[in-house]
């Protein structure tokens, strides 16, 4: 552009011609959106400068809805946050309901609370590493994760009968014990599932556009990452080896071995790998758990007191049992009045809940903590000074999910 | 209870004399009852002091409390990755009443703020950018406020007449029906029908 507003000496030619920077709108239907966020983005040439995601596009009022809703009521509610992985969620939930009522959870139900979070975990970072390919143009990841993923899914289908809602945690234990054979098959499942995982990382970990597109791309300092309240990945990608399984133990992590994956430089490339490496060390656990499943063959998986139910065989017999089934599922149980922050190590970083009981057999209030949340909101931040097309790169290393960003 | 916390808290206690109001360990967790205008001072002392170092904000919310005078509670969660302990840092809020924003110490507060004005109305001085965040474009009231009723004023749908997206008063089919479960012995506050006619007898 000519400043002095000489259009080369052309009769009529405007005086001074401005250059504005341009605004566009990503999303809300955008398949790099991941759901439905929509981003006004302004945008100087190619280069973003600057970023501002509308969200609540998927609101549902989670919050508001458990406060009208029993303890046990509102446990389905937390599949439907992160559905990703919606057992780690519950899981947050069952142990700031637990830590009220001073449950203790028998040992066979805590392992198979671990192998399940485990499960959950390779499942999100499964659908992450590969939609994060597909973000920056892969199209066969996908499809070779997805297979991983949908065998992962018939394993939460044996246990709890749904594919994905599943339910399946409850205060005090876990709903039923495991078919005996699903231990075998998870089992099996182990053994085969290193060769997928190498399949993709021969897909993407040496790829040449794939590094292009994610090496030194929305880089996380460490003040950074302490700045905008991340967790999990975000934190260890940045080379603080935080882990809330290590940090907080609960459940029976603290028996467990494993490693705490962490990059080196904080971008979207040493996300992916922290991933990858998580889920050989997710396998691990799960191996462990089995192994303790099988040395705790028929033990309860729960707890039995008020907040459970009674066993079946005991509800034909007893007439005490009888009525304490009928008024847990209708009355619900009651937690002491107090407050409590449960946290769990979700797949996405810290999930957590903060739970205020008046006593009553409904929550008085619940802050449902979503690791995403955060996350997004330093999307600004990130994304300023990139180029447009490192938008959805940086995004897909986020590993957003609306469920649980909106509630 | 662990020694750690206990030391944590008595270290808070001196150094904050004049912002705290009451610190106590609840079920092993550290509470800071705090005043709403030293917010910004004893959050930037929690972020800076080398005992504390509670560099992450991991949450804030508010709990609304209808009946009492200072209706709402603030809730702040921080975490110290390096001391390895969490705090939670409650304000006691009058309705209307102004409680200064975090955001320029700890940039991660700014959308957990606009979330709390959304939700619950409370206003935040020296906010960037305080809009609401997860309701509609030109959404009215605070969702989260316990006086809010869950099905909400407003429904919308698509009008095939008019070719867009159009906001209704909500009209439901079947009145919205609040189960309550609770036991008539432990205290249920209901009329079940017919209950009202025992008094006229």
């Amino acid at each position: 552009m000519m400043d002095d507003g000489n259009m080369g000496g052309l009769p009529g030619a405007p005086a001074e011609q401005k250059i504005r920077n341009f605004n566009i709108n990503f999303g809300p239907q955008h398949p790099a959106a991941h759901g439905v966020l929509r981003m006004v983005l302004e945008l100087d040439g190619e280069i973003v400068e600057r970023c501002d995601p509308h969200i609540g596009l998927l609101h549902r009022g989670t919050e508001k809805l458990m406060e009208s809703r029993t303890y046990l009521q509102n446990l389905p509610y937390f599949d439907r946050l992160d559905y990703v992985s919606p057992m780690n969620q519950e899981h947050a939930w069952c142990l700031a309901i637990e830590r009220l009522t001073g449950t203790d959870v028998p040992r066979r139900a805590s392992l198979i609370r671990v192998l399940y979070c485990e499960i959950g975990r390779i499942l999100n970072h499964l659908l992450n590493i590969t939609t994060q390919a597909m973000d920056v143009g892969a199209l066969t990841p996908p499809l070779w994760g997805f297979e991983e993923r949908e065998k992962l899914m018939v394993f939460y289908e044996r246990a709890c009968g749904a594919r994905l809602h599943a339910a399946y945690f409850r205060p005090g234990g876990v709903h039923q014990d495991l078919p005996d054979d699903l231990i075998e098959d998870i089992f099996a499942w182990t053994e085969t599932f290193p060769a997928a995982l190498k399949d993709i990382e021969d897909l993407l970990t040496e790829n040449r556009i794939f590094k292009q597109r994610n090496v030194d791309i929305g880089v996380v300092s460490q003040q950074d990452a302490l700045d905008y309240g991340f967790s999990g990945v975000m934190v260890r990608g940045s080379g603080m080896a935080w882990d809330l399984r290590r940090a907080q133990p609960y459940e029976c992590y603290d028996e467990m071995d494993f490693q705490i994956p962490v990059g080196k430089n904080g971008d979207c490339y040493d996300r992916y790998l922290c991933r990858v490496e998580e889920m050989r060390e997710s396998l691990k656990i799960m191996r462990q758990c089995l192994e303790k499943l099988d040395k705790t063959k028929g033990q309860d998986v729960l707890s039995r007191g008020k907040i459970t139910p009674p066993s079946r065989a005991d509800m034909k017999t007893s007439m005490e049992a009888l009525i304490h089934h009928f008024k847990l599922y209708t009355e619900g149980f009651h937690v002491p009045e107090g407050e409590i922050y449960a946290a769990v190590e979700a797949p996405k970083g810290e999930f957590g809940v903060y739970l205020v009981s008046d006593g009553t057999n409904k929550p008085y209030k619940a802050k449902l903590k979503a690791p995403g949340y955060p996350h997004l909101a330093a999307m600004d931040y990130l994304c300023r000074g990139h180029q447009l097309a490192d938008v959805s790169a940086i995004l897909g290393s986020l590993d957003i999910v609306f469920g649980e960003v909106d509630r | 209870m662990s020694d750690a916390l206990i030391d944590l808290s008595q270290a808070i206690a001196t150094a904050q004399d004049d912002a705290l109001i009451e610190a106590s360990i609840v079920r092993g967790e550290l509470v800071a009852l705090v005043s709403p205008s030293a917010v910004v001072e004893f959050v930037t002392f929690l972020k800076n002091d080398a005992n504390c170092q509670f560099t992450t904000l991991i949450d804030i919310t508010a709990v609304d409390y209808p009946d009492r005078e200072r209706r709402f509670d603030v809730v702040y969660h921080f975490l110290s990755m390096t001391q390895n302990q969490r705090i939670r840092v409650k304000l006691p809020v009058r309705e209307g009443e102004i409680v200064p924003s975090i955001s320029e110490i700890i940039p991660a507060a700014n959308w957990f703020e606009r979330e709390v004005f959304d939700m619950y109305g409370i206003l935040f001085s020296g906010h960037p950018d305080l809009r609401r965040i997860l309701t509609d474009y030109g959404f009215r009231g605070h969702p989260l406020r316990k006086d809010f009723p869950t099905t909400g004023y407003v429904e919308v749908r698509y009008d095939e007449a008019e070719k867009r997206v159009i906001y209704e008063p909500v009209d439901l089919v079947q009145e919205y029906r609040q189960f309550d479960f609770m036991s008539p012995w432990e205290g249920a506050e209901y009329i079940l029908p017919g209950d009202e006619l025992a008094k006229e007898i």
